[in-house]
Parts: structure tokens; sequence; C-alpha cells
């Protein structure tokens, strides 16, 4: 991986040269393979740019460029591996290198969209990542071709090698790539059949791991610059509030303390290390102008969630079909519940940092991101630079989870910049673990009610959802809310795919000063939480199992269906269990995929469960690295437990109460459960792998509580239920 | 001026005795390898170990660990041959990978006392903070390098 941070103030990395050439000569790039740059131009004679994504050493080594940021989720490997699979290059001999976000701008966006969200990374871009390779791969094949005088269509790729049977003659990528990068690259290609894939759909090891093992500084915090400072931050407190004043006296002659830098809504200590500056700043008396919502407490917002639940007003209809008001009255039993759940926070172990320095015209960034062009925009707004001038230096991120790429995902940079600006040295900027949890974008607060009915023979006949909670547009693009509606909001509702003939779905958005974004799993993880538990109650009122309720009302939902089956089959549902053992059961389906979980749990005497073992089966349609795949349903079992058993953001006086680990809790080793993850792919589809293994675990766990107490799980945190841990 | 010793090699250091060691390891000596993470010795994401005893650095002064052998991530290998590191990448622990320094330092500090550790060991002494959700594979990981 060549992403170290650039630690040598004279260094011109390979991307900075490419970067000149290419937009020296920038007008015609296509789309898809853009323009490759003249081997004529190229600074060394070894290395041929072949496209826009692959450049091929003289020792057949494979540089491939991945556009999305690597965060844990194991894309930049398997990004690479769709690329080699149709370049038939020696998988050994492939090495990665991030794109440099400015060559997205004056390439013409050939790298299309570098924003790391939505599970997406792999899902958007197979086909022109898949179309670089097999186009390489033919312009090397033909100039290998050209080179031995014979038709292009005798000749073979495999593994960095070009075979002329006929006469017995082979040659290296690496020989023939200056020859191939000068042809012109291929109108249209042909890609292979999955089905004859020998790099993709393999398990393969990440490309990542060999750095991660050994300590090497590859975060962004691991940046330092010669004669750099750093700065500790203390942002308002209170959502929307302004710095006041601040006692600068009080610190300023401290051993260490370089300077005080003010902003807007915050201050920062810059110091000789982030330790001097952070003790300082604990140090100095700092006044908020706490604005309108100094008030505001977590009851006020619950009571006024609680009023949209009950608005008897017109608020907006995402979803009405046949007639659920007269189905309800006709129902033979009519069952009501309401559900809620909290803010959360993201607490990517990586705190928010950002490291920055001025250079003559222009600037450098280093910082964790989810989107590099957002932060290449950041950078620029902040410091009035053009973005072409601004070099934004990639580095693997601990973690993103959505905090580093969706609703502001510049916030941290725009204050490093502006600190950098004031003290006119390099500056790195590090968010204490308080400042992380209390200046998130949130996982939106939410309730629901719901109503359902049954006929005579226990088949739901009428599902009435009432959604009130905050939206996320109303932090990332309040300009995207039209007639109060965002229909993001209402996912797992809208496409609801139990067979139910009336069902109708409305939502009484209630915003908050509490900022929100997007979170793992995003609106799924509190709607697959309410739809997938009232399904429960649903089935427990019609006194039917809940594997087998489900089973009966996704009949037209084959995928939905294949994965609960798979899960259930796996996770032996309905056989017997040691006693006090429990099983649960949720599907939700999400970011193009489809995820069952079953939890065992037994219940501690204090009303919380022991979660024993989860199961999950997925169907993402076609895998890339399977190993990966299975590593994200993992993960994904720890984020959505955390969640659901402990997870809670509160509000008093305005502010986030939660500041650390000690009072927002996470779930460690010893409330591990086995994970057991079932891999169904169906192929004909790609799904996405990040996210949707997160929303079945809880309502799982919750439907297991169910089975054992009777008694529902209608709000999270499950901690909250019980008397002492979990 | 304090004497520190880290992965065998002497260092004099000329900060405050309070200090962190997490940020002399950083700041002052530019060894990255150790993590912060939440500065109040939760997450785990700092641990080193102290003559081979696992430890937060973030919440261990300085002048508290003159005289002591201290182990950073670097000190385990260069190489990657280290047991830990090997079971490490075979078993594909790590995802975003920023807890990892932390976690393996405490692995290895655990099997140091307790070469083959139960499940119930394990859980007792590795309480780092991974939000990816790596734990099911550090135990298969930890059982792994218990074996070699």
């Amino acid at each position: 991986m060549n992403n170290l941070p650039n630690l040598d103030p004279n260094h011109t990395s390979g991307l900075d040269r490419r970067s000149f050439l290419v937009s020296s000569a920038a007008a015609g790039g296509g789309f898809m393979l853009g323009f490759h740059i003249p081997a004529g131009q190229a600074a060394t004679a070894t290395d041929a740019e072949v496209n826009a994504w692959i450049v091929i050493n003289a020792d057949d080594s494979v540089l491939i460029r991945v556009a999305h940021s690597e965060m844990g989720q194991g894309s930049m490997t398997a990004l690479a591996m769709l690329v080699a699979e149709e370049l038939d290059c020696d998988w050994s001999k492939v090495r990665t290198e991030f794109v440099d976000p400015r060559l997205n701008i004056t390439r013409n966006k050939v790298y299309g969209g570098m924003a790391t969200v939505g599970s997406r990374a792999v899902r958007t871009s197979h086909e022109y990542l898949r179309k670089a390779g097999a186009s390489a791969r033919q312009m090397l094949v033909s100039a290998a071709a050209q080179r031995w005088n014979v038709p292009a269509g005798e000749c073979q790729a495999a593994a960095s090698v070009i075979t002329h049977a006929a006469s017995n003659r082979k040659l290296g990528y690496g020989a023939v790539a200056q020859a191939a990068a000068k042809l012109s690259p291929p109108k249209d290609v042909a890609l292979k059949d999955p089905s004859s894939w020998k790099i993709a759909g393999k398990s393969t090891m990440r490309l990542d791991i060999a750095e991660k093992v050994m300590g090497k500084p590859i975060y962004a915090i691991d940046v330092a610059l010669p004669d750099m400072l750093h700065a500790a931050i203390a942002q308002s407190p209170v959502f929307g509030g302004k710095l006041k004043s601040y006692d600068e006296a009080a610190i300023k002659n401290r051993k260490g303390v370089h300077s005080v830098v003010p902003l807007a809504n915050a201050v920062a200590v810059v110091g000789e290390s982030y330790w001097h500056a952070q003790r300082a700043l604990k140090a100095m008396p700092i006044a908020w102008d706490d604005g309108a919502n100094g008030k505001v407490t977590s009851t006020e917002i619950a009571a006024f969630l609680t009023g949209g639940l009950n608005d008897s007003g017109d608020v907006p209809v995402a979803r009405n079909d046949g007639d659920v008001k007269a189905a309800l009255a006709g129902a033979a039993k009519v069952i009501e519940a309401e559900y809620r759940v909290p803010f959360l926070s993201h607490a990517a172990m990586e705190p928010m940092n950002c490291t920055v320095r001025f250079t003559e015209g222009g600037l450098e960034v280093w910082a964790p991101t989810q989107n590099a062009e957002a932060i290449l925009s950041a950078a620029a707004r902040a410091s009035g630079i053009e973005p072409t001038k601004i070099v934004v230096h990639l580095t693997y991120s601990g973690g993103g989870f959505g905090r580093r790429g969706g609703a502001a995902p510049g916030d941290y940079v725009d204050q490093a910049v502006l600190i950098a600006k004031a003290v006119g040295r390099p500056v790195k900027m590090v968010w204490s673990r308080e400042e992380d949890i209390q200046h998130d974008f949130y996982r939106p607060i939410s309730s629901i009610k719901f109503a359902a009915g049954l006929d005579a023979e226990g088949n739901p006949v009428a599902w009435n959802t009432r959604v009130a909670g905050q939206s996320i547009l109303s932090t990332a693009n309040p300009a995207g809310i039209k007639n109060n509606m965002d229909a993001g909001f209402l996912i797992c509702f809208t496409d609801n795919p139990y067979d139910v003939k009336n069902i109708k779905v409305d939502y009484a958005m209630r915003n908050t000063h509490v900022p929100v974004g997007y979170w793992r799993s995003v609106n799924h993880s509190q709607n697959g939480y309410f739809r997938e538990c009232f399904f429960d109650e649903i089935a427990r009122a019609a006194g039917q199992d809940p594997y087998e309720y489900r089973r009966k009302l996704l009949k037209n939902a084959p995928k939905q269906l294949a994965v609960l089956d798979a899960v259930a089959k796996k996770a032996r549902w309905g056989e017997p269990l040691p006693p006090g053992h429990f099983h649960g059961i949720a599907q939700v389906d999400g970011y193009g995929s489809y995820v069952a979980a079953v939890a065992e749990i037994s219940m501690n005497a204090d009303g919380s469960p022991r979660v024993h073992r989860v199961t999950t089966a997925v169907d993402c349609g076609y895998v890339v690295n399977p190993d990966s795949v299975e590593t994200q349903l993992q993960g994904a079992v720890v984020w959505a437990l955390s969640a659901a058993l402990y997870g809670e953001i509160t509000i008093k006086n305005g502010r986030v109460e939660q500041g650390n680990f000690d009072n927002y809790r996470m779930l460690l080793m010893a409330q591990m459960p086995e994970v057991d993850v079932v891999q169904i792919p169906s192929g004909g589809f790609w799904g996405g792998i990040g996210e949707p293994g997160a929303p079945p675990v809880g309502p799982a766990v919750a439907n297991a509580m169910l089975a054992a107490t009777g008694i529902p799980v209608r709000s999270l945190p499950i901690i909250k239920r019980s008397t002492t841990s979990v | 001026m304090i004497n520190i010793n880290i992965n065998g090699k002497e260092h004099a250091v000329d900060v405050d005795p309070d200090m962190p060691l997490l940020w002399v390891l950083r700041d002052t000596l530019g060894m990255m390898g150790t993590k912060f993470g939440c500065g109040i010795a939760q997450c785990g994401a700092c641990t080193v170990q102290l003559d081979g005893v696992a430890a937060r650095a973030c919440a261990t002064p300085v002048s508290a660990v003159a005289g002591l052998k201290i182990t950073t991530i670097e000190g385990l290998s260069t190489d990657g041959s280290h047991p830990v590191q090997k079971a490490w990448i075979a078993h594909q622990v790590p995802q975003c990978g920023y807890c990892q320094s932390g976690m393996m330092m405490a692995v290895d500090a655990l099997l140091k006392s307790s070469p083959n550790p139960t499940d119930a060991e394990i859980d007792a002494a590795i309480t780092n903070i991974c939000r990816c959700g790596t734990y099911a594979r550090v135990r298969q990981a930890i059982h792994t390098a218990a074996k070699t």
C-alpha cells in the first residue's frame, strides 16, 4: 500500500506528478477510462499507466487505484480484486493506491463518486472497474499481438502473461505495458461470467492487514510533520451555541502552550503536544452562549415525539394500500404498540482529527474520511484556496460508520484549516473522545405507533404505521425535505415485504436541535427493529410460530424467504434448546442485500439477556471476497448488540450527557456471543455488505426476550430494563 | 530528563513527569503504533506492556515507568513474525485496525501469564474495545497464537 502519510516535505508523490501531467491535457476524458497518459510523458521508463485505474511496471507488478475509502470494511481489497479479475493479472503482484481527489476533478470524474457510504463501494463501481480491467487486458494483448505480428484473437492472457500458443511465445504484462498504454482503449469490452472468476469470488487475504498488525503509521492521526503543533478543541456543548468568552491569560504562560485560537462555536488551544494542549484547554475558563436550546432535555424531546405519534392533523402519507381504517374496524383482533429508540453516537475508534499544512499557494490536508472529495471541498471552503491547489493525503480510516462521510463530513477539516491558518505553522488537531461523542451527527431518535388487525384465522389484514422522529435530511440536506417528507426515514415500512393487503405508513416529522446523520445501517437500524419486533407481537397474537408466520407472509418475497429459511436451518429453529435458552428471529433486507438472524439467549436474574449465539444468513447476490463478507457480518453483530443492549445518547440542558466509553458502553469480549454466518449468494445482483448485517440482530435478541418472558421489548437500550449489568 | 526503556532501547526524554506515556510515545518520540482512543483507560487502544504486563499508556504517567521495560506494538516484531501477529494475519483479524495495536499487546501479555488461556480467562483479560467488531476472530486468533 502506497498510502503512508507523506512525511517528507520535499516529497512529490507519483500522483502529484501524474495529476500535473493530466491536468495539462485534461480536456477530453471519457467517463470510463478517461485518457491515458502517453508513455512518453510518464516520468519513468518503467511504469506505464494503461488506464486511469491501472499502472503496470516493467517487473510485471500492478498498481491498482482505489477511489473509495478503506475504513475497515475491506472494499480496498475487493475493488482491486474486481479490476485484477478482468485484467487477468497475477494477484500476488498487485498493490493499491488511493486516488487523489484532485485527479477526479482534473480527469472529469473518471473515478466516479468517491464517497464511501451506503454500503456502495462494490455495488456502484463493479461494472466500470471490471471494464477498466478488461479494457486494459485487451490493450495488453493487442500490444503483444502487434509485437509478434499475429492476430490478437490468437493470443491468450492469464496471470500477467500473454501467450501465443501457435508459436509458443510468451510475454509478461510488464514487457508490453508501455506499448499498450499508447493504444486507444477499446470502445466496448465483454465481461466475464462470474462463474468463471478466478480471483473474485474466492476468499482472499486483505491487502491492508499486514501493515495493521505492525503498528505502522497508517492513519491520519499518525501524521508528524516538521515544525508541527498540536491542537485540542472545545466546541459549544449546546448544539447551535456560540463561543462567548475565554480566559487566555489563565493558561497562556503554561509550559508547552503556544496559543489560543477562537472559532465561532469553538476554541482551540495549540501546544507542543496534544497532551499540553488538551490539559491547558481543560484548565481554561470558557463561557458559551447557549442560544435557544440551552434547556432542552430528553424528556422534552420524548414528549415532542409522542405528540407526533398522536398528531391527528394532516401528516404526509408514504404508503397507502387498500383501506387500513376499514380493515382495522372489521378485524377480529387488533394489536397496538408503541416503540422507541434513542439517539446513538458513532464513536469510531480513531477520534476526529485533521492535520493541515499551508504550502506556497496551496494546502495539504490529512484527515480520516469516507469522502475524500468532501474533505477537499471543506478545505477549499475554509481556506479560500482553489481545490486543484489542495492535496488531500488519503490514509486508512480508524472506523467511519457514517460519521466521516455523511451529514457534514467537513466539520473537523474546517476547524483544522482555520487553526493552522491562525498559527502559521502545520497543526494536527485531535478531538478528545468527549468532543467526539458530544459533537456527533447522531443516529436519529425515533418512535412509532403500530396497529395491526387479524382476521378470525389469525391472518393479518391491516397494518398501520405512524412514524414520529427526526429526519436525517433535517441536518444533511434541509432543502431536500419536501412536504414534510423524508422517504428514507420510512424504509422497511414503505417496502415492507410481508403480504398484508391493507397497509398505511405516514410520518410526523419531529426535528430537534440535535444534529443527526448516517449511522451504520442508518434508518434500517431503527425501523428494522420496530417492524420485526412488532411482527412477533402480531404472530404471538395470532398464536403462531414467528418463523412459520414469517414464511407464510413472505410467499411473494423469495429472497427474504431464502435467507430466513437458511438461518432457521442453521440455527435449528424449533429444535430443543438448553434449559432456559430461547430463540428469536428477524429478517431485514437493505442496501441491496438480504439478511436474517436468529439469536439464542437466556435471561439473567435481573431481567437482562445473555446472548449466547447469533446466527445470520446473507444473500448479497455476487460475492467478491467471501472472507470479507463474513467479517462484515460478524462485525455487524457486535455493532447491533452494542446499540440494542447499551446504546443511548441523552440530552440535558441542550447538550449530550454521555462523554466517553465509561458512560457510552460498548460490547466487549466478555459479552461476545458465538457467531455463525451462512452465505447463500444467489447471484444476478450486487448487494452491499457493510451495513445490512446489523438491522436483524437487535430485533432477533428482543424477540428471543419476548419468547422468554412474554413481554415485548418496546424500547431500547435493553439494559435500561434491567437493574444490573448485562 | 527521564530515562525510559522502550523495546530494549534507552531514551532520555525531557518532558513533564506527569505526561502520560501515550503522548511521550506519540508526540515526543514519534512512535505512532500506540493509539489514542479515550484518554481514560477505558478502550485499551493505547495498551503497552510494562515488564510484560498490559498497561494503558494514556493513564500512565511517564515518571511511573522509569526503570521498567516498556514494550509497544513496534516491539513485537518489525516484520510480522511474532506469533500474535502471525495469528492475526492468519485469521484476518483487523478491520479498520485502529484498536488492534492495543488488542495485540493485551493478548501478548495474557499469553505470557497464561500460555493457553481458557475463554473465561480471555474474557476477563481482554477488555479492549473494537467498534468494527472483530471479537470473534480475536478469540480464534488467541487460541491459534497459544498453540505456536
